[in-house]
């Protein structure tokens, strides 16, 4: 086969393709996909459900935290690294599930509605709210491309924790809404852990999540939305609805974040607005990108670095003894730039981001073994 | 005389406020292979661009199988049977060979034909079952113009709209791929509308022949009579 010389005209690579991990490909081993990612699925959470049973309270709460986030980073890698479509609005849609929950709890409780159904029915309520409000937005996002759909999802950003200022009837202004959760069950004994319940809560949650965009991403549905992020030229003339795709990765993304955002608010027992900033929305794109766009491996690294940063101030003032006024200026702007620095490092080391470098690795240490003489 | 699978009359289309085509008239008869040729700007490409409603004509009316297209969603013209072939062959850069070909027919209901269209497909062309796992922007130009040309046959459509299959090809390969066309003519009842700036292949393979020139449809004849006729041959095509 002659090869064309117009064959480098036509590659025509996407702009975010450098960001991108080589296209999985087909999955290795035929068999039934679903089930591969259940058995998964099932070892990773019993996996963590050992480790929760060793910690101490604070540690799972922190386990919690990187299932919560990664409900949001593994819906939101793709919608930006397997649909191409950029938000810098996901951290409102995080508060928007987490307010949502926070109003159901207090309902039910109100009307004497308590139990162990009442936190997964909040939690579904989130996905539901969240996911039309993601409709709203991927309507608009879908005839708007790059920089003005970054603007529009910005403006959400900054919209939403604005509501709640204005709405304090209803949301109570930046005191937020505490809200109660249910404790662990009986049959669990009455010294259990409440914070290792929290963590089997998020944990179920986080699980759920990666089972069913492990399966998205290996559908018909992936395909399109790579086929859209790619050209959508060619997506439509293979027949694919270049708009519904989208829409339908919006959708996806922003039920996730809401998922992910009320969870976090169960773990906390309270919502405020001030949880929320323009800085977690920027901090869940850095999270994905880091870990590896399109990659829900990458969305695992990414939901543990988001965790670990935001800890990291308080490490810091525990072991080293730092004047009160520095301790207080690092709480606020010392995750924003580890984060920004990491972005940049791991951008010009491993710009398919941490998963591709580890896949890389490990690909060079399967090679360097002794191969066997002829 | 039976309906031509494709009829268009007074298809008026351009970009912006620059007309490309001017009244626009042909029909390609169902099982033939219609040949376009013209010079460069001629309106070739836009014609194809029009058909499958990837741009939007200003006036005139494109009947296919009966019904107009008017408004028609480009995706929905697929699932009607009218495929597009566009130059530079559009095929997803990021993408497996595989995972390209499966897109042809995401949309379709029978999961089962799909299947038996893709291995068709494979049959057809050697080189792409060879590759399939490897990504679009790895391919070389000829089996990029198989992989364009096999993900629109895995849709099963009845009229191909193909742009240049030969650009940039080898001439061998080129060959490959008019005579593949033909059989499939042949075999499937394939209606085929080609675009081609190589007159002598395309002609070699055509039923009819439409030369267009500035934007209007110079002459419409016989594949034989354009490669017979000197008069036409020199006015028109050059050679």
């Amino acid at each position: 086969m002659t090869q064309s010389p117009y064959a480098t005209v036509d590659a025509r690579p996407s702009p975010l393709r450098r960001l991108l991990p080589p296209p999985p490909g087909a999955a290795g081993p035929r068999g039934s996909t679903l089930l591969r990612h259940l058995v998964l699925a099932v070892l990773a959470g019993a996996a963590v459900v050992l480790l929760t049973n060793q910690l101490e309270p604070y540690r799972n709460l922190q386990v919690a935290r990187v299932c919560a986030f990664l409900c949001v980073t593994a819906g939101f890698t793709i919608l930006v690294g397997l649909n191409g479509q950029l938000s810098l609005g996901h951290g409102a849609l995080m508060a928007t599930g987490a307010y949502t929950v926070a109003l159901v709890q207090r309902g039910l409780d109100g009307r004497d509605l308590r139990g162990q159904w009442s936190v997964p029915l909040s939690l579904l309520l989130a996905v539901a709210v969240t996911a039309l409000l993601g409709l709203v937005i991927g309507l608009a996002a879908a005839r708007l491309r790059g920089p003005y759909l970054a603007g529009v999802t910005l403006a959400v950003a900054t919209l939403v924790p604005a509501v709640t200022t204005i709405f304090t009837g209803v949301f109570n202004g930046e005191q937020g809404l505490p809200f109660p959760v249910a404790t662990p069950p009986a049959f669990l004994g009455a010294y259990f852990q409440p914070e290792r319940w929290l963590a089997w809560i998020a944990l179920l949650a986080a699980l759920l999540t990666m089972l069913l965009m492990a399966n998205l991403v290996r559908s018909r549905y992936g395909r399109s939305l790579r086929a859209v992020r790619d050209d959508e030229v060619a997506a439509r003339l293979a027949g694919i609805h270049v708009a519904r795709t989208q829409v339908l990765a919006f959708v996806v993304s922003a039920g996730c974040a809401g998922l992910g955002g009320g969870v976090y608010a169960v773990l906390t027992a309270t919502v405020a607005s001030g949880k929320f900033p323009l800085e977690l929305s920027l901090f869940l794109l850095m999270a994905i990108v880091i870990g590896g766009l399109g990659s829900l491996a990458g969305a695992v690294w990414g939901a543990l670095l988001l965790v670990a940063l935001q800890d990291l101030p308080a490490l810091l003032t525990e072991a080293f003894t730092l004047p009160g006024g520095l301790a207080q200026r690092l709480e606020g702007n010392l995750a924003l730039a580890v984060f920004g620095l990491i972005l940049i490092v791991v951008m010009l080391v491993a710009p398919g981001g941490l998963q591709d470098a580890v896949r890389k690795a490990t690909a060079r240490l399967g090679r360097r073994r002794p191969r066997p003489s002829r | 005389m039976t309906e031509p699978l494709l009829r268009v009359e007074g298809l008026h289309a351009g970009y912006g406020a620059v007309p490309v085509l001017r009244d626009v008239g042909l029909s390609v008869a169902a099982r033939t292979i219609t040949a376009v040729l013209g010079a460069n700007g001629a309106g070739k490409t836009t014609l194809l661009r029009t058909l499958s409603g990837l741009l939007a004509p200003t006036a005139g009316r494109i009947v296919f199988d009966g019904a107009d297209l008017r408004g028609v969603r480009v995706e929905r013209l697929v699932h009607r049977g009218l495929a597009h072939v566009p130059e530079g062959r559009g095929v997803v850069a990021e993408l497996t060979v595989d995972e390209n070909l499966r897109l042809g027919g995401l949309w379709r209901r029978d999961r089962a034909d799909a299947r038996r269209a893709l291995d068709e497909v494979y049959h057809l062309f050697e080189p792409l079952a060879r590759r399939r796992q490897h990504a679009g922007h790895q391919l070389s130009g000829g089996e990029r113009q198989m992989l364009a040309l096999g993900r629109a046959l895995v849709a099963r459509p009845r009229l191909l709209l193909l742009d240049e299959p030969s650009l940039g090809l080898a001439p061998r390969v080129t060959a490959q791929i008019m005579a593949l066309l033909q059989r499939l003519r042949d075999d499937t009842g394939l209606t085929v509308l080609l675009v081609e700036q190589n007159v002598r292949s395309a002609l070699s393979v055509a039923d009819q022949g439409v030369v267009m020139s500035l934007g209007r449809v110079a002459a419409a004849t016989t594949a034989t009579r354009l490669r017979d006729d000197e008069h036409l041959r020199h006015a028109y095509l050059g050679f």
